[in-house]
């Protein structure tokens, strides 16, 4: 299932801590409510994404999904800026 | 019943009593609790471990944590942007000498074969993508992380502050305690 977003950023090829600094700088351009679309290849971004939210006060990870995308896994996080 | 023996008056005054020396106690636990920090102490100048350092100071910072980096001894070399002789004493020279002169030139902690090891390493990252110690650096520092050169230790082994790169804190024991005291993560690297 697709969602909608706002913004879309394409971490792909992007190692551990960048996807999430990108994000972070992502969200920020964001306004409260507005939804952003991180595509990333660093397997470690799931677990990552789930931390963030969970101690980010401003955001909140909608979902996840995986994806393959021209033979490589694709993890997918919608992330919405709450406040 | 034996409450009824004691007169109203008095009962709300020692129930007064107890609110009031429970506010206080409140305060006091409110004023030591732990804020939104890490604090992490980089006492190691091997590019690996300084690098884990970095990851979590940025980290941490994305994730909303204030981050203070005290850097102390061997650390000291991730700061330094040349290495001058002048002024210094015959050990302190040896030293410097003997010493990376910048985060370019860190060793690694295993396996550094003359710095053969440093260069391995940093040419898988590339190869992995992997953000290199420098452009991590130049991120911590635009995601605010605060970044403190130890005095003690600068002074000992003779690293003039023009050595360091500019715009660095320089502080003690207490300037680390101090953060580290309202911190929720503290590490030592």
């Amino acid at each position: 299932m697709s969602r909608t977003f706002d913004r879309l950023l394409d971490a792909r090829g992007l190692n551990c801590p960048m996807p999430l600094v990108n994000a972070r700088k992502e969200i920020g351009m964001l306004e409260p409510g507005q939804v952003l679309k991180v595509m990333a290849t660093d397997r470690g971004s799931v677990a990552d994404f789930q931390g963030w939210a969970k101690v980010a006060k401003n955001v909140e990870l909608l979902s996840q999904e995986t994806e393959t995308l021209d033979g490589a896994s694709v993890y997918v996080h919608f992330v919405k800026r709450a406040s | 019943m034996e409450h009824s023996t004691i007169p109203d008056s008095s009962r709300q005054q020692t129930l007064e009593e107890k609110v009031r020396t429970l506010e206080a106690r409140v305060a006091g636990l409110e004023g030591r609790a732990p804020e939104d920090r890490v604090a992490l102490v980089v006492f190691s100048g091997d590019l690996d471990r300084v690098l884990a350092a970095f990851v979590i100071a940025t980290g941490a910072a994305v994730m909303g944590q204030q981050v203070s980096m005290f850097f102390t001894f061997w650390g000291l070399s991730v700061l330094k942007k040349s290495t001058g002789l002048k002024g210094k004493s015959f050990f302190q020279k040896a030293m410097a000498v003997m010493s990376p002169g910048s985060s370019k030139t860190l060793p690694v902690s295993k396996m550094n074969y003359f710095g053969v090891g440093a260069k391995m390493l940093r040419t898988m990252m590339k190869q992995r993508n992997v953000t290199s110690l420098e452009d991590m650096i130049r991120l911590a520092s635009e995601l605010g992380v605060r970044m403190i050169a130890c005095e003690m230790s600068r002074d000992v082994m003779g690293i003039q502050p023009s050595e360091l790169q500019d715009g660095l804190e320089c502080g003690g024991v207490a300037t680390f305690l101090a953060d580290s005291l309202k911190s929720r993560t503290s590490l030592f690297i």
